[in-house]
């Protein structure tokens, strides 16, 4: 959809949100012009030249016409826009059949995502272009935002409920998703990405088993390790130098000595860094929060042996 | 109006009287007023200061300057002072009390000491919150659970203390109620009354009715984290969306809370400026009751994507929409009583036009929020933050600015300096118009609110914001160190400088403690401006 | 209406006053309990069969002892304010301090009830049932020892002679909010104890 208008509106359906945008937008500019342009030229029309001609104004105090008719026209242009805003929400929410479903759980700070054939994935969505895509959305801890500005779609995910939300993506790209209700410290780093694929990709991706990011040919691990940190969220919490956040700071970590909660030490050595990944509550660094959720399950062995070789190369 | 333009004076008035016992015990509702005006401009002062160095953390993308946790609890702690211990209380406890019996022509209202008593009521509850901050909280002012029930900050006594708020806020308005309906002056009828009653009754008709559930939502928030009762926990049964009901059920009419008596005052200043009559009194009267009734039926416009069902929004939407009609005939009216009048752009003057250009933006954009599949798209980003800092502090912040430009001779015996009042109005208004259109502009590009780090591509409008913001704390300073100025050292007042009709200028500058020497018999409405000898419609 | 010249210097202004005072209050009044009455019907309409077996736990005995004791007391305040009204300031302080008596009663039975409660495990936090129950028997039980804080602080004023046959509106205030106190049990009742 490359509507001039459209803004990079990724979906038709965005496309007509952007229309009753531009709609209201003229509408809410033109009441607006005509209110302050006929203040403004009152004010400069009638304001007092001779100081002592003040009270010669006429005594006007009302005209029943006028008021019926300024009750009445905006009565009919909100309806008209209540109508229109109504119509293109109630399209966004009757989802379209044939849908790819995907589950996505946000949990303090990242997405968990799921797919039908099991195969999960942290902060990174893939879908095929072309069809329309269902998101199952839940919460584990407290409530959470399911963004895609790219889309004009937003739902929250709430603890205890499944909501619901579905988009049909035009065209392959990436585009953003923003958590949007506050949940705590790392609420503006739940940056997650949707992957739309062209019908092709997406069919070679599903066919192979992949986790966070893509596997390549001899990559070095280290390298990996730096990619898979980013997309599954590792780098929303662990600073590399720089400003303190919700998780101990990776930058000369490795080899020095950690003191943890309860007063004993570790050398943060291979496996220490391991067990950190898969098993974040065994050890608890002193003065951090216990609130790291396990990779166990959602990091391949391979992908937990890169990223221990990344956080080797902070020095 | 019945009464002598001045009368005899007794030197300094209600502010005779020195030492703290005088105001700390004192039933005159006046000093009460003052009390409020000063505690709630502090506030106003501290919640800035919060403001300003969230606007400086926002020049960069990354955290700078503090970590994301500070930026958190001071986004938290500048919205929650703002709201509860400035602007709902400010116009309404400050203005509202000094100016509605000596606008009906009463001595007083009809309860003087639960008035001394919800002010210390009120210090209870700011004392109270500010215990909250050795364990400050980053929820949020709106405390959605099950966030605001699980982390480990001090909300069960924040919960208490904004409670106690709450009770100042019921005492308030149910003095206002019975003093508006008892205590008018011989002749008063409802229709002579000014319109900043209207506004103010209408106000107090929503204090009372709404502030009770958001009492019992804290108490129950407070009660999950003491007690682990079950209402809000998903484990437990509970249903974390109902504290989202719960909460905007007051939420939303408190808005209104902020915005009726800031256009009362409005209402009052735009005719004696203009030296005509306010054009259309009973739709501009009837039309404030009518915006508190609606206002309590559309509190889920907050809540479109919180897993409502489509009907549920649909309903909310349509209601929503007809709020905005009676604020129009607002409008409307005030720019057709400077038709044909004969204006003058004194401070008050140029802070009562100002709310009507600023308060049209903020309102022309609420269209946007309250139709449904751009509210989906808008929700939680900065065109939120940007509407209601256009509606608050554009609406509101503004018409306090005019009342208190407007009052000061009367409440001081004092002059501002005019000069000086126009050049901050100036700053005021480049800098507030700075500092928030371009989060119209970050919101539609989709940039989320309450994120203390963004992605590169939202700087250049928060960059641009800091400057106004910045711009427009000059022009703040410069009004209050206008106004400090104008208590130390200004030249004297007269009882009426305005040539104002409305009773609280038949008195002297400052008025005496009992007001009137006289009650006076009231024969005429306060807005006879200009001569009969127009056609009056 | 608009008032006369005294304002509120005047007694027939001053106790017009009163009253509405007192009736807006009881307003507030009305949606503090009633956002709890929203959150019971919410839930009710939520977990039916939760609500079915919890209620049947509750000890009905003790609360129709209850409803008796409070609707006793509300008859004990008309008779006061009745006295009152005939300018019998004795007969007012012995009716109005049988009603405190009552009211301490009701909250010893409130107490019983709850430490029953708590005996066989059945807690706040234990389901919204649970909540629910101690949440608004409690909020009532508040509003009960605030009632008869008024009602003292009525005693008091009587007794410094302070009422008369043509003044008394203290006395008639203070029985007004204790009927509403009684009022809020009379719909609390049949919604937690009674209704299946």
């Amino acid at each position: 959809m490359d509507n001039v208008l459209a803004f990079g509106a990724a979906s038709a359906q965005a496309a007509r949100v952007d229309a009753l945008f531009v709609m209201i937008t003229v509408i809410g500019g033109f009441f607006f012009f005509l209110t302050q342009g006929m203040l403004i030229y009152f004010a400069v029309r009638y304001r007092r030249r001779l100081p002592d001609r003040d009270n010669e104004t006429p005594r006007i105090t009302g005209n029943h016409l006028l008021e019926f008719f300024w009750v009445l026209i905006p009565s009919i242009v909100v309806v008209a826009i209540f109508y229109y805003g109504w119509r293109v929400y109630t399209e966004q929410r009757i989802p379209v059949g044939g849908a790819t479903e995907v589950y996505v759980n946000a949990r303090q700070w990242l997405y968990e995502i799921k797919y039908p054939d099991g195969r999960t994935a942290i902060n990174e969505i893939r879908v095929p272009a072309g069809r329309p895509v269902k998101f199952i959305l839940s919460a584990s801890d407290v409530i959470h935002g399911f963004y895609l500005p790219d889309f004009r779609v937003k739902m929250d995910m709430i603890p205890g409920r499944v909501t619901t939300l579905w988009v049909e993506p035009d065209r392959p790209g990436r585009y953003q998703i923003f958590c949007t209700v506050y949940c705590g410290t790392g609420h503006s780093n739940m940056l997650a990405q949707l992957v739309v694929m062209s019908p092709d990709a997406y069919a070679e991706w599903s066919a192979r088993h992949e986790e966070a990011g893509e596997e390549k040919e001899h990559e070095p691990l280290a390298v990996r390790g730096a990619r898979v940190a980013k997309n599954a969220g590792c780098l929303n919490c662990h600073p590399i130098g720089g400003a303190a956040k919700v998780g101990p700071d990776w930058k000369g970590l490795f080899g020095s000595n950690v003191p943890l909660e309860g007063g004993a030490s570790a050398t943060a050595d291979e496996e220490y860094l391991r067990e950190s990944i898969v098993d974040p509550g065994a050890r608890i660094v002193k003065g951090f929060p216990n609130v790291m959720p396990t990779y166990k399950t959602t990091l391949s062995k391979e992908d937990v042996d890169a990223v221990v070789e990344y956080i080797k190369t902070l020095k | 109006m019945a009464q002598a333009a001045e009368e005899p004076g007794s030197g300094r008035g209600y502010l005779a009287e020195s030492g703290w016992r005088s105001w700390a015990y004192t039933m005159d509702h006046k000093r009460i007023g003052v009390m409020y005006l000063y505690t709630t401009i502090a506030f106003f002062f501290i919640g800035g200061i919060f403001a300003l160095l969230l606007r400086l953390e926002l020049l960069s993308p990354q955290a700078k300057y503090f970590s994301d946790h500070t930026y958190n609890i001071f986004f938290t702690l500048h919205g929650s002072m703002m709201i509860f211990l400035f602007i709902i209380p400010a116009i309404p406890s400050g203005l509202g009390n000094f100016f509605i019996p000596m606008h009906i022509g009463a001595r007083d209202v009809a309860f003087p000491r639960i008035n001394l008593a919800s002010y210390w009521v009120f210090v209870a509850g700011f004392l109270v919150v500010i215990a909250s901050l050795v364990s400050p909280m980053d929820t949020g002012w709106t405390f959605y659970t099950p966030y605001s029930a699980k982390t480990g900050a001090a909300v069960a006594t924040l919960s208490f203390g904004i409670f106690l708020l709450g009770m100042s806020s019921i005492l308030t308005g149910l003095n206002f109620i019975v003093t508006i309906h008892k205590l008018r002056a011989p002749g008063m009828t409802w229709h002579r009354l000014p319109l900043f009653i209207w506004g103010m009754y209408s106000t107090s008709i929503i204090q009372v009715v709404a502030t009770p559930v958001v009492g019992v939502t804290f108490l129950l928030l407070a009660m999950e984290r003491l007690l682990g009762v079950a209402f809000f926990d998903p484990a437990k049964g509970g249903d974390p969306v109902l504290f989202q009901h719960f909460f905007w059920f007051y939420s939303h009419p408190v808005v209104y809370v902020m915005i009726l008596p800031a256009m009362g005052i409005i209402s009052e200043v735009i005719p004696v400026f203009s030296r005509k009559p306010i054009f259309g009194y009973k739709a501009i009267a009837y039309s404030s009751l009518a915006i508190a009734f609606l206002g309590f039926l559309v509190w889920g416009h907050h809540m479109f994507t919180s897993g409502m069902s489509p009907l549920a929004n649909a309903i909310f939407s349509f209601l929503t929409f007809f709020v905005a009609v009676p604020t129009a005939v607002k409008v409307f009216n005030w720019i057709a009583t400077l038709y044909k009048g004969s204006i003058t752009f004194e401070s008050p003057m140029l802070y009562a036009l100002t709310f009507i250009f600023l308060f049209a933006v903020g309102g022309l954009t609420g269209p946007f929020l309250g139709a449904l599949a751009t509210d989906v798209q808008l929700h939680d980003t900065y065109f939120v933050v940007a509407h209601f800092h256009y509606t608050m502090m554009g609406g509101t912040v503004m018409g306090f600015f005019a009342g208190l430009h407007y009052w000061f001779p009367k409440m001081t015996g004092k002059m501002v300096n005019e000069k000086i009042a126009r050049i901050s109005w100036a700053l005021v208004f480049v800098g507030f118009n700075v500092a928030f259109f371009t989060m119209f502009i970050a919101g539609v590009k989709g940039m989320p609110r309450r994120y203390a780090e963004y992605l590169p591509k939202f700087q250049v409008e928060n960059v641009i914001s800091t400057v106004g913001a910045a711009i427009l704390a000059v022009g703040i300073g410069m009004m209050f160190w206008n106004f400090l100025q104008g208590l130390r050292k200004g030249p004297p007042a007269p009882g009426n400088p305005w040539r104002a009709l409305s009773l609280e200028w038949q008195t002297p500058s400052p008025p005496d403690t009992e007001n009137f020497h006289e009650i006076p018999v009231v024969t005429d409405w306060p807005y006879a401006y200009g001569t009969p000898k127009g056609p009056a419609a | 209406m608009s008032a006369p010249h005294e304002g509120h210097g005047d007694p027939r202004v001053a106790f017009e006053s009163a009253k509405l005072g007192l009736w807006t209050f009881l307003a507030t009044e009305v949606l503090l309990f009633g956002a709890l009455f929203t959150a019971y019907a919410v839930f009710r309409a939520k977990y039916p069969a939760l609500f079915h077996s919890e209620h049947l736990k509750l000890n009905r005995v003790l609360g129709t002892l209850n409803t008796v004791v409070l609707i006793t007391s509300s008859l004990t305040v008309v008779l006061g304010v009745d006295a009152i009204r005939r300018g019998k300031a004795r007969l007012l302080e012995r009716y109005y301090a049988v009603t405190i008596v009552l009211g301490a009663v009701f909250l010893c039975v409130k107490y019983i009830e709850w430490t029953g409660e708590f005996h066989h495990g059945r807690y706040p936090d234990s389901n919204i049932f649970f909540s629910l129950y101690f949440m608004m028997t409690g909020l009532h039980g508040i509003h009960v020892i605030l009632g008869m804080g008024v009602l003292a602080y009525v005693v008091v004023l009587s007794r410094r002679g302070r009422f008369s046959g043509e003044y008394h509106t203290p006395a008639e205030v203070a029985g007004l909010y204790w009927h509403f106190v009684d009022l809020v049990w009379i719909y609390l009742l049949p919604l937690l104890y009674l209704i299946g």
